[in-house]
């Protein structure tokens, strides 16, 4: 069996869940290759190629791929696919985006945001915002597959010496075009990899007031996060939003300021191994997860937690 | 110009699902059904084109057993303009959808297919990507905005990083992420003529789909529980337990 992942990356840097990814390649057996597809990536195939676990790195350099648009990487990677048993990416919205498009040129179903391989065609997949446990079996030939990258560990950044070979492109499909993009940018770490996360909801009242969210955050090396409700009105940007329809962290510490703990919150960060609530709500049900819960104003708490930290 | 929008009958988003004692699945009986919400949004984009003057009929489609009815009732009844149920009891995978809504779409022509980025129900997130493969479209994937002109949309992207703006050749599918916008509610007087705007019916054979199966579903079950912790009465309180009880900061 050979497993194609998908590489996620800027052209830069091989992003973090790739590496979860091929975790859970290695965990079907068989042989990892790893596609890297953008423009000027060179360097990221040679990272993709210290990647413990990973047997080959397909590099395809084109001025079309630079922006990974869903349409000619579907084609790309189908051309590809003959080789390949399965083809799997982490569930980023790149490999959202562009792993059902190749499900469905291949005629086979995806199989999302995989938490567990229990056989190389039996998996286990939350429905219903993680409420309910789905284990599915799979009886398409070649599988696509998107993993769940908080549920497999990270593979080694380094000690494997995969070759780089060059695949060819594929014919421009000629259906999209890049034209611009608007990115966060932060020098904390990365939410979804992030060891702490911190996060405001609709109680936090305003932007301005994350300020106190993130002096914490910055003492604790924390990522920063936030509820719907605080995306939705503008606090902050649509790609801080943690939940059943943003992102899944299952961060060391996650720390939960004036957030109800709605079942799509909870969502996305139930798996997380210490939850700290604050809230003035005594009932509010993010306590219910919480393994502490502090019932305070959090204008008053936040900065003394600031203060407490020194 | 038409668009054609795609709604799910699924679980309410506000009710807590309970998974059955034999493990094969969730308990629908009795449970509070809506539309996607999702598939809301997507039923408000294609109104607002029309009534921008940029589309002139919003059709709206469901796969589902007969109870979708009551679904499309609410679409048309928010302003869409008819309706199609492919009805079906059997549960469809999204490949199986997107091929239902591939053979409607090459009877209906429409210039736009808009639907939810994700149900949440089954929370696969394909359908859309999937409609687009098969027609050989374009996708806009999780937009957070859509302009059409002339032969193009330009969509705006809820990305891992932020946002990312893409030009689509037309048509296109569009599935939407939850800011692109706020959905109307159904006024009365609308619920009320919704009742007698049409809706056709089609079974997957009328339109010559296999709709069968391809994952087998062995169990569900619930995850793991969390217990509920301990409350601590001050922030120096809950400092002094994460460092050491849980020695995590
Ligand atoms: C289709 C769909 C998808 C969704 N996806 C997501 C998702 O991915 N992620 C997500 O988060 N939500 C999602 N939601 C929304 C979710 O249902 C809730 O509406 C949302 O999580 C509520 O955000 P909140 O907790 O910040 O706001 P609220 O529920 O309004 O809670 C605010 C909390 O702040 C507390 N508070 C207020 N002031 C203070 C103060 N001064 N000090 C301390 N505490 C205070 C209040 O007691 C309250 O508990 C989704 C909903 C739908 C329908």
């Amino acid at each position: 069996m050979t497993v194609l992942v998908l590489a996620d990356h800027d052209n830069k840097a091989l992003g973090a869940a790739t590496l979860n990814a091929v975790t859970a390649a290695t965990e079907l057996g068989g042989d990892v290759h790893v596609l890297v597809a953008g423009n000027g990536c060179a360097a990221v195939a040679d990272e993709a190629a210290k990647v413990a676990g990973v047997a080959k790195v397909l590099l395809a350099e084109d001025a079309m791929y630079a922006d990974a648009l869903a349409e000619n990487m579907a084609a790309l990677i189908v051309s590809l696919a003959d080789s390949y048993d399965v083809i799997l990416a982490a569930a980023t919205t790149s490999g959202k985006n562009i792993l059902p498009r190749v499900a469905a040129l291949l005629d086979v179903a995806q199989i999302s945001e995989i938490v567990e391989v229990v056989s190389p065609d039996t998996f286990v997949r939350p429905i219903y915002a993680g409420n309910a446990m789905a284990t599915v079996q799979s009886s398409d030939a070649k599988k696509v597959i998107t993993v769940r990258s908080t549920n497999f560990a990270a593979a080694a950044a380094t000690g494997g010496s995969a070759s780089v070979e060059a695949a060819s492109a594929a014919a421009d499909t000629g259906l999209s075009t890049f034209v611009g993009a608007e990115l966060s940018k932060s020098e904390r770490p990365e939410l979804t990899s992030a060891k702490i996360v911190i996060s405001g909801g609709r109680g936090m009242q305003s932007g301005d007031n994350f300020h106190l969210l993130e002096k914490v955050a910055d003492k604790l090396g924390a990522a920063v996060g936030a509820s719907r409700a605080a995306v939705d009105a503008g606090f902050v940007p649509n790609d801080y939003q943690v939940g059943q329809t943003g992102k899944v962290v299952a961060p060391q510490l996650y720390i939960a300021v004036g957030i109800s703990g709605a079942i799509q919150h909870l969502a996305g960060m139930k798996d997380s191994k210490v939850i700290v609530a604050i809230n003035k709500d005594e009932e509010a049900p993010i306590f219910q997860v919480a393994d502490y819960g502090l019932v305070a104003d959090l204008f008053k708490a936040l900065p003394e937690l600031d203060e407490a930290l020194g | 110009m038409k668009v054609l929008v795609a709604v799910k009958r699924v679980v309410d988003y506000n009710v807590k699902i309970r998974v059955k004692a034999d493990k094969t699945g969730v308990d629908l009986a009795n449970v509070k059904m809506s539309m996607n919400p999702f598939d809301e949004i997507a039923v408000e984009e294609g109104l607002r084109l029309r009534e921008a003057g940029v589309a002139t009929e919003v059709v709206a489609m469901s796969v589902g057993p007969q109870a979708a009815q009551e679904t499309l009732r609410t679409a048309l009844a928010m302003g869409a303009d008819r309706g199609i149920l492919v009805k079906t009891d059997e549960t469809v995978e999204p490949l199986g959808v997107a091929k239902l809504m591939k053979a409607v779409a090459e009877e209906e022509k429409p210039d736009l297919i808009i639907v939810g980025k994700q149900a949440i129900d089954d929370d696969s997130n394909q359908t859309g990507q999937m409609l687009a493969a098969l027609l050989g479209w374009s996708q806009g994937t999780f937009a957070s905005e859509v302009n059409l002109d002339g032969g193009t949309a330009k969509v705006t992207r809820e990305v891992d990083g932020g946002l990312q703006t893409i030009e689509l050749k037309m048509p296109a599918v569009v599935t939407t992420d939850l800011r692109l916008n706020e959905p109307r509610y159904a006024s009365l007087p609308n619920i009320m003529k919704a009742k007698k705007k049409p809706i056709d019916e089609k079974t997957p054979e009328d339109l010559g789909v296999d709709i069968s199966p391809r994952l087998k579903t062995l169990k569900v079950e619930e995850p793991a529980k969390r217990e509920a912790g301990v409350r601590v009465e001050s922030v120096a309180e809950l400092v002094d337990k994460l460092k050491n009880e849980a020695g995590v900061i």
